[in-house]
């Protein structure tokens, strides 16, 4: 009897992608009666089999648990405030055709899934789980592994996205999509996620009051942080490393990028960080390593760059000539190839109190100081951006021979961006603690990971 | 030409003169050998060449000290060595080739090929200098311990890109000592060949670059780097040195065809024709010498 009775709502709810509220709301399988205590729980060899049951029967509040076990179902639609729990080893497989969860509900919590295997689409933001105007939602502790978008929000409020595993799928940047995608959505806080091979790892577009905050991107085929249109906007203590173009903040005003890691982001169009039209923020205490180019501020204003480490990169900082009144304070520059270039003589924005590690002046009056001020644009650095051809040349006579030529007697390079006050000593920036990895670098299968640090 | 005008030469090459080079038919080779050997002894003994080792091995151990780590010291190293190797070895092999002339002209009166005379004369030359060049890079490196893989890697490179360097530039200054009597102008040729590779050329590489800047330049000027021997060394450093990708489009392409185990072998294959190339043109011109 009871079987027949699952039969007959199974069919019943296997219903289209485009399943609505209304039509899950007049269907039969609602009008079963539901347990009074509205914690449901669905396992492959139980009463009730399919996820998708479950939801039609959970009443407001109640919690789904999910045992062990893949679930190959419709896309699911949540459309009550609901608790969706994955013990470990509950799997929701795509099949490579189809998203898998949609919530157009507020107050709902998803933890401890799988999500897996969604295949691409290019006709809609197929995403494994997505969240349409709602608020208060909470995803944590999950895995997504192939998915095509891992996590789409749009139109929500104070979400909590946490201690999320997400791996993109092969393939290029039109197969792949984002890890974290934010549209439209204000105080969503997205933390302490491990995020690889996406498009974009988190992209954050028309969002406000939001927070990225201990995250780890890597091998992003675009970018490991996109931001656009977000004003007011942090990210804190985030590792980017290794993806194809970067970082990219854009269109935004007060963004504050404060203790993050931009490592290895190498290529012919590769940031570590890109300003581009973004007004009175500040990029604070961040570690720039390894990267094509550290910082690049363009068309950008108002903003302070301040505390920063540019170590080895190929050019440290970018500073165009269409960024102004930016103030560049008490870095740290060493062994770049270039610390600072320009595509201008003139410059509109502030250099002070850095430390170079080119600097060869002295300091007579011991206020630790240099007496001298320095001029970091190289003679060859303005060449290469001139005729980017000669780079060929780096580390020649001639680009040593030209910059000292230029020391001796600067004509050509930027004479407002000097450093009037350069640091004789390099300033003791604490070590920048960054990213989600825990200290083995290892994540569990269920995408649970308890060693991680817990908010204070 | 009588043997008692060059006695330093000539005991340096004992066995030679009328036993074993003419009767010995099946060993043949040994006319390069001996020469080479007799050279060798000869060089190894000079002070020029004890001195080039010995400044390379204080800069070595001074950019050591300094920089702490065997990978710094050698980029430190990168313009000196683009710079000494081709000077002290142009330099150096003209004045070998005036030092030697008796000595040939010696052995040149013996039933011994003229190509074997040269190649001993060729090697005796090249590998003393290169032995104190590996000596001078090497040897602080060991003593401290600094070798460690990165390190190791790095030095085979420059210690390679070092040699053909030697071995073109010693070509090149044979050549010139082969065709021009003169000592004094001999050696301004040497000079001015010098400064043409390592300083004129870069000079007008940039100018191009900078003139035709609205060109896509990337490719000439590959072209321009395999075109110098010396730049080509060079570029095979610096890939080694700073990661490629640090240096945007250009650098791309740089990599991408000068960079990793392909990209080595386009340099060494390059700068082993900047090492035919004037070998064949030293030897051609020795053998046709009348002298």
């Amino acid at each position: 009897m009871r079987a027949s009775l699952v039969r007959v709502m199974a069919s019943a709810t296997a219903l289209s992608l485009g399943t609505t509220a209304a039509a899950l709301a007049q269907s039969d399988a609602s009008r079963v009666p539901v347990p009074s205590d509205s914690l449901i729980d669905v396992s492959p060899t139980g009463p009730i089999r399919r996820v998708t049951d479950a939801l039609t029967r959970v009443t407001d509040g109640g919690r789904v648990r999910i045992a062990a076990g893949v679930y190959r179902e419709p896309t699911l639609v949540v459309v009550r405030p609901v608790t969706l729990e994955g013990a470990e080893g509950a799997i929701l497989d795509g099949e490579g055709v189809r998203g898998l969860l949609v919530v157009r509900a507020p107050a709902v919590t998803v933890r401890g899934l799988v999500f897996r295997n969604t295949g691409s689409s290019q006709t809609e933001d197929r995403a494994a789980v997505r969240f349409f105007e709602g608020a208060d939602c909470t995803v944590e502790h999950n895995r997504f592994e192939d998915t095509f978008f891992a996590l789409l929000l749009q139109e929500m409020q104070r979400c909590v996205v946490r201690h999320n595993v997400m791996r993109g799928m092969r393939g290029t940047q039109s197969r792949t999509a984002n890890g974290v995608h934010l549209w439209s959505s204000e105080g969503v806080v997205v933390e302490d996620n491990v995020i690889s091979g996406h498009r974009d790892g988190i992209y954050f577009e028309f969002a406000s009051n939001s927070v990225a905050r201990r995250n780890t991107v890597t091998g992003s085929l675009r970018y490991g942080l996109h931001f656009m249109f977000s004003d007011d906007c942090r990210y804190e203590a985030n590792r980017f490393e290794a993806n194809q173009a970067g970082v990219a903040v854009m269109y935004a005003k007060r963004v504050h990028m404060v203790g993050n890691v931009f490592a290895r982001n190498r290529g012919s169009a590769a940031y570590g960080l890109l300003l581009k039209d973004i007004n009175d923020s500040e990029v604070r205490r961040n570690a720039f390593t390894d990267n094509t180019v550290g910082v690049v501020l363009e068309g950008s204003n108002r903003n302070v760059v301040l505390d920063n480490r540019f170590e080895a990169n190929g050019w440290g900082l970018r500073l165009l000539a269409n960024a102004q009144d930016n103030r560049v304070e008490g870095n740290v520059f060493a062994r770049n190839l270039f610390d600072v270039g320009t595509n201008s003589r003139s410059s509109y924005s502030t250099l002070r109190g850095n430390h170079w590690d080119r600097y060869r002046g002295y300091d007579l009056d011991r206020d630790g100081a240099g007496d001298v001020p320095h001029a970091p644009v190289r003679l060859f650095a303005l060449v290469v951006e001139r005729a980017p051809a000669a780079l060929v040349l780096v580390r020649s006579l001639v680009a040593d021979a030209l910059d000292l030529a230029e020391r001796v007697a600067p004509v050509l390079t930027p004479a407002t961006l000097i450093d009037a006050s350069p640091l004789m000593r390099r300033p003791a920036l604490a070590p920048v603690q960054a990213g989600a990895l825990p200290p083995d670098g290892r994540v569990t299968v269920t995408g649970r990971r308890d060693d991680a640090p817990e908010e204070s | 030409m009588s043997a008692a005008q060059s006695p330093v030469w000539l005991g340096a090459q004992r066995a030679t003169p009328e036993t074993s080079v003419a009767t010995r038919r099946g060993r043949t080779p040994s006319v390069v050998t001996a020469v080479f050997a007799a050279q060798w002894r000869e060089i190894a003994r000079n002070r020029w060449v004890l001195a080039y080792a010995i400044v390379l091995l204080l800069l070595t151990e001074a950019l050591f000290q300094m920089g702490g780590s065997g990978v710094r010291a050698l980029t430190s190293l990168l313009n000196l060595v683009l710079l000494l190797v081709p000077l002290v070895t142009s330099v150096f092999g003209v004045v070998y080739w005036h030092a030697a002339r008796e000595f040939t002209e010696l052995l040149l009166a013996q039933p011994v090929a003229r190509l074997r005379l040269w190649w001993g004369l060729y090697l005796g030359l090249i590998v003393p200098l290169v032995a104190a060049f590996g000596v001078g890079l090497t040897l602080p490196l060991v003593w401290h311990r600094a070798l460690d893989g990165e390190t190791v890697r790095l030095l085979a490179l420059y210690l390679g890109v070092g040699a053909a360097l030697t071995a073109s530039f010693g070509a090149a200054a044979l050549w010139i000592g082969v065709r021009q009597d003169d000592r004094l102008r001999g050696l301004g040729l040497t000079l001015g060949l010098w400064f043409m590779a390592a300083l004129a050329y870069d000079g007008v590489v940039v100018w191009l670059a900078t003139a035709f800047s609205d060109w896509p330049l990337e490719r000439p000027m590959l072209f321009a780097m395999l075109a110098n021997p010396v730049d080509l060394a060079r570029t095979a450093l610096v890939l080694r040195l700073d990661s490629a990708a640090l240096m945007g489009y250009t650098g791309a392409v740089m990599a991408r065809t000068l960079g990793g185990g392909t990209g080595l072998a386009v340099s060494a294959f390059g700068l082993a024709l900047w090492i035919a190339g004037p070998v064949w043109l030293a030897e051609r011109a020795f053998r046709r010498k009348d002298f």
